[in-house]
């Protein structure tokens, strides 16, 4: 399990998410991307099965990008939305992807989240994954409409942080995707909260450390001499 | 709950539940066991109750020795372990969280955490059911920013905690005490609510 949060801010849409895969109790990929690319102006972060998350994002960017085509016109949230819901309420919840998505789009900026069974919320601040308690705590205790960028940015890197830290289901660091109307901004990572610590000293055996008993010369290919050839006929 | 300077704060709700009916909703959760400790309860009321009535039989018989020596909080926390771990291989459980908060007989701050299988531990920050999901990150990160704050900025803290737990727990209500062990006093607050801010609710409208 992991987490993602986004929040919606003054025209504009933060993302970000913990970088963390784990497969069972083990982490089995310390800086993972979790924010994924639907179109230029949208992006989904996913919570909840790692391959569910991906492929279902991948689904629908592709399934945006045929719209666009089609339509002639950037593609809406509320789209993008549509297609995660319907496709995951088919599945009845056996595809476990918890996501948020995010964008601004001509409506203007746009956040909703989607639930495994494919219900939608569409709110300021949403949370979803094991770490989403601890950082809507934060959220519920600071968000303000109107924020601005650097504020807002600052909320919901705590937030990510307040999950790293007290959740054992999320880790790693923090990445933010900032979406603007005609403009994505990615910081990755924007914090580096847990970093794998250097090694306190040299562990290799020094050579000579294993006593030579017997050398043999390894003669090399080049060095035989081809002296008698047959070719089999066929 | 929460240590701080040489103080110990503690809060508890004011609500006892009959499954999710808010039943009860002027209770006390929180006892002051001596002047040194202030217990807090968690799960099963009855339970709690009979705890309260042993610590107060204890509180007199340290009364009754008469040498001016009551139990601490340390003593009152492992007494509680022993009891709770005891009732736990026994398989007939006290269904409670309990959080001891007091001073030991140096007058440091105490506080300890206490479960119904017998876990038992110290912390500086401390937290039961749902508290420990959505306070505990908000009081560990007051905590390391602060480290020796006053009675009135860890009563701030406690109070921001308690208003988003009521805005995010289901099974919760807007009503609780403070209490307060520290060198001087050891006291319980009067009930008191936290302010809420619901105008955010006004903005989202509809699901898509």
């Amino acid at each position: 399990s992991n987490f993602i949060i986004k929040q919606w801010y003054q025209r504009r849409v933060a993302i970000t998410a913990g970088g963390f895969y784990t497969g069972g109790s083990i982490v089995c990929d310390l800086n993972c991307e979790k924010i994924h690319y639907i179109a230029d102006n949208i992006y989904c972060c996913g919570a909840g099965t790692a391959a569910d998350t991906e492929f279902t994002t991948r689904m629908v960017s592709s399934k945006m990008e045929l719209l666009k085509l089609r339509t002639g016109r950037e593609g809406r949230v509320i789209s993008a939305l549509r297609m995660l819901k319907q496709y995951l309420f088919r599945y009845q919840g056996y595809i476990s992807a918890a996501l948020v998505l995010g964008g601004v789009d001509v409506t203007g900026p746009a956040l909703y989240t989607v639930y495994p069974h494919g219900s939608t919320d569409k709110l300021p601040y949403v949370t979803m994954g094991s770490g989403s308690l601890a950082a809507m705590s934060v959220f519920e205790d600071r968000y303000k409409l109107n924020m601005e960028e650097e504020e807002a940015k600052a909320l919901v890197c705590d937030a990510i942080k307040a999950g790293i830290i007290n959740d054992l289901g999320s880790g790693s660091n923090v990445d933010i995707t900032v979406i603007r109307k005609g403009e994505v901004e990615v910081f990755r990572p924007y914090q580096v909260v847990c970093q794998k610590s250097q090694r306190q000293g040299d562990y290799t055996f020094p050579r000579g450390t294993t006593v030579v008993t017997n050398t043999t010369e390894m003669v090399p290919f080049s060095a035989l001499q081809v002296t008698d050839e047959e070719v089999m006929e066929l | 709950k929460q240590w701080y300077q040489r103080r110990v704060a503690i809060t508890a709700g004011t609500l006892g539940s009959y499954g999710s009916l808010a039943r009860f909703r002027d209770i006390q959760r929180l006892m002051k066991v001596n002047d040194s400790t202030i217990i807090g309860g968690f799960g099963d009321y009855a339970d709690f109750q009979f705890l309260m009535k042993l610590l107060r039989q204890q509180t007199i018989d340290d009364e009754v020795v008469g040498d001016g020596v009551y139990r601490d909080a340390p003593a009152i926390h492992n007494w509680l372990r022993c009891v709770l771990y005891n009732r736990r291989t026994k398989f007939n459980p006290l269904w409670n969280t309990i959080v001891v908060a007091g001073k030991n007989y140096g007058g440091e701050p105490y506080l300890g955490y206490v479960d119904k299988i017998g876990v038992a531990f110290e912390e500086k920050t401390v937290a039961t059911g749902f508290g420990s999901y959505i306070a505990l990150p908000m009081m560990r990160k007051a905590m390391d920013e602060n480290p020796d704050m006053g009675v009135e900025e860890a009563k701030a803290v406690l109070k921001r905690c308690l208003r988003v737990l009521f805005y995010r727990d289901c099974r919760s209500l807007n009503r609780f005490q403070i209490g307060v062990v520290s060198a001087g006093e050891t006291s319980i607050s009067e009930p008191m609510s936290a302010d809420t801010d619901w105008s955010i609710g006004a903005n989202p409208s509809g699901y898509e």
